[in-house]
């Protein structure tokens, strides 16, 4: 290992990498763009009420008003009385996916009356199922005052307080949003895709080109050339790190813990990625078989390593499928660093990664060949 | 004279098929020695294994004293080489890329002084990209001689090059001469060969079928010189009567073989004598291009087979 020649063959990396334009914007822009992007579809929904169209069909009775007011009063659900006159109730479910709206509500003819009689009446709540926020947010507000209708009614005039309550915290030590689950996992999107999609390129368009063949003729060697992207791909993500942090801090109000412990992420990461994608780039024969390898590979990664979703809201086989892609360790020991401050179970996952690099490594060097037998 | 280059017996198997099937030659210090051959002939195959690009099946190679698989890293200190249609990073400029290789190899040439010498130094900032075929020719050029090398490898330097920028090759392949070096050129123009080469070897189905100093092959391989003359076909026949010598006529010229110089004398006169009208007097002899073309041919009908490479 010559460190001179890894120097050199770095300021080449780095000079076709800013003559690049194209390359320059998806290293610079991309991570805004995606912060952005996710944090305005994830963050927007739950956090401000959901509007509720109710048709009243028990002719504004004192009861039915209640139950409206107290539905208004969840900060879940802003309810908006339809007019009895605009649509029928068996017109009702078509008419709000006419307008778009993905919740409705009917309050049954004698609501009223059933209510002081107690007989059992059924409200009707009609949701997108599409729509998960919208649909558990009124779900859960209807159940929540429905209980407390019916305990007031089962006390029947007798003070008759709830005796269970209860107060909402966040996991983890701080109060956390979706954003802040968000940034590890897009910082891990970004160690994964850069090196990966490019390395597999460069892998297999260089010695097609002929490229590998005029450096085997220069005293470099693989594992030098190697380190160079290694070294490139390094710097990227600490460039890509900081402004997804930065991004998710000025654009969504993000409190994620920036600690040194990140760092071993943004170094062992990318050291992994591209010598998978060198791996990936070394056994395909053709650019075509190379990227569908570098696809192969890439896919399941980009969605089920808890870039976008939390690996805890999978079914159970698919967690299982998780813990063998190696993105998962990566992310979630950035998670252990950055929202639960837990070092041991981020050591473990670094360790993990590392050793998988280490390997990776060694069997790229092996595998990719300067020159034919 | 020291031998840069001894190949005894080579052999390069794919499968079946010997694309190298038991090639000996050995190419001195100093000198330019030209690989010739038609296409898929086995030219590529054996400057790639000269140039430790390539493993043998058999035979012994030896390059500067090293065996080029074996102990390639140390023969590539010492050789340069450009290979067929040379690349490099697009966006990085002739300058950039000379220094690139002083890095690799650990070398203080001026960069400037290399660009000159391959005419290239009004480039220097440009990138590689922008560059033409020629232009690009000569930065691969430029970068095989980065590590001052002592025998330069050039596979087919101007090939889709135009006239002018293949005559700018030449000129750098001279001063590389003047200055010592060995040179290994494989090409298919026969001309750019005649014009360069101190030994030539020309190589055909993984066989050499001809070696030697380009004018021994022309008189080992070629016809005799010939004279013809612009004149009716009986001619032919006229001489063929008097002269006892093998005379043929076409396209409204009569051509007559020499078998030594002292039969031109003798032809001419018989053909002043014979009285039919003669004009446009020529001497023709084959040149490289004709035998290579003549042979090649002939052997892929079946006639040269047999014949043993010098």
């Amino acid at each position: 290992m010559n460190f001179r020649r890894v120097a050199a063959d770095f300021r080449i990396v780095m000079r076709s990498y800013f003559r690049n334009p194209v390359a320059l914007f998806f290293s610079l822009f991309f991570p805004i763009i995606l912060i952005a992007l996710f944090g305005l579809i994830f963050s927007a929904t739950g956090s401000g009420p959901v509007t509720l169209p109710v048709l009243n069909e028990d002719h504004n009775s004192a009861v039915s008003r209640e139950f409206l007011s107290a539905l208004n009063n969840t900060s879940v659900d802003k309810v908006s009385v339809v007019s009895n006159s605009t649509v029928a109730p068996g017109d009702f479910a078509s008419w709000l996916g006419q307008n778009d709206d993905p919740v409705g509500l009917i309050i049954p003819p004698g609501f009223q009356a059933d209510y002081y009689n107690a007989t059992p009446t059924n409200v009707s709540v009609f949701t997108n199922p599409q729509d998960a926020a919208s649909t558990g947010a009124v779900l859960g507000a209807v159940q929540g005052v429905a209980n407390g209708f019916n305990l007031h009614r089962a006390c029947s005039g007798q003070v008759c307080a709830p005796v269970i309550g209860y107060t909402n915290q966040n996991v983890g030590s701080q109060v956390y949003t979706y954003i802040d689950y968000l940034i590890p996992g897009l910082i891990g999107f970004s160690i994964l895709t850069s090196p990966m999609f490019s390395m597999v390129d460069i892998a297999s368009s260089y010695r097609k080109e002929g490229i590998f063949r005029e450096l085997s003729l220069t005293p470099l060697t693989r594992s030098e050339w190697l380190l160079s992207r290694i070294t490139w791909y390094v710097g990227i993500t600490f460039v890509t790190a900081g402004i997804m942090i930065g991004a998710g801090v000025v654009l969504f109000g993000a409190h994620v813990n920036v600690t040194a412990g990140l760092i071993p992420f943004l170094i062992v990461g990318p050291f992994f990625f591209v010598s998978l994608g060198m791996l990936a780039g070394s056994v395909a024969k053709t650019p075509e078989s190379a990227a569908l390898i570098g696809n192969i590979i890439t896919f399941p990664m980009m969605f089920l390593s808890g870039t976008f979703f939390p690996v805890s809201s999978f079914p159970p086989y698919l967690q299982a499928f998780a813990h063998i892609l190696p993105l998962y360790y990566v992310i979630d020991g950035m998670n252990q660093v950055m929202l639960f401050s837990n070092s041991a179970k981020a050591l473990a996952d670094l360790l993990v990664v590392l050793i998988g690099a280490i390997v990776v490594f060694a069997f790229a060097v092996r595998l990719f060949k300067w020159r034919d037998e | 004279m020291t031998e840069a280059i001894e190949v005894r017996g080579l052999v390069k198997r794919y499968g079946q098929l010997a694309a190298v099937d038991g090639i000996d030659f050995s190419v001195s210090s100093g000198t330019v020695f030209s690989f010739l051959g038609p296409n898929g002939a086995g030219k590529t195959t054996t400057t790639e294994i000269l140039e430790g690009l390539r493993r043998r099946t058999g035979g012994e190679v030896s390059v500067l004293g090293l065996d080029p698989w074996t102990e390639g890293p140390a023969l590539h200190r010492r050789i340069g080489v450009i290979p067929q249609d040379f690349r490099f990073f697009e966006k990085i400029t002739a300058g950039e890329a000379i220094e690139y290789y002083r890095a690799l190899f650990h070398t203080d040439v001026d960069p400037d002084v290399l660009l000159a010498q391959v005419e290239l130094l009004d480039k220097k900032n440009a990138r590689y990209d922008t560059l033409s075929g020629g232009q690009k020719q000569k930065l691969g050029l430029a970068l095989a001689l980065t590590n001052v090398p002592e025998i330069c490898f050039l596979d087919e330097p101007t090939t889709g090059l135009d006239p002018h920028a293949r005559r700018a090759i030449w000129s750098v392949i001279r001063s590389l001469k003047g200055s010592g070096k060995t040179i290994f050129l494989t090409t298919h123009y026969l001309e750019e060969a005649e014009l360069l080469a101190d030994h030539v070897a020309i190589i055909h189905h993984g066989k050499i079928i001809a070696a030697g100093t380009p004018s021994e092959i022309i008189r080992v391989h070629g016809r005799p010189e010939r004279i013809s003359v612009q004149a009716p076909p009986e001619l032919a026949t006229y001489l063929e009567r008097h002269l006892g010598v093998a005379a043929s006529a076409e396209d409204g010229r009569v051509a007559v073989e020499l078998g030594d110089k002292h039969d031109a004398l003798r032809v001419l006169s018989a053909i002043e004598a014979s009285g039919f009208p003669w004009d446009s007097f020529e001497t023709n002899r084959d040149t490289l291009e004709d035998v290579f073309v003549r042979m090649v041919g002939q052997m892929d009908d079946g006639a040269l087979k047999q014949e043993a490479p010098k």
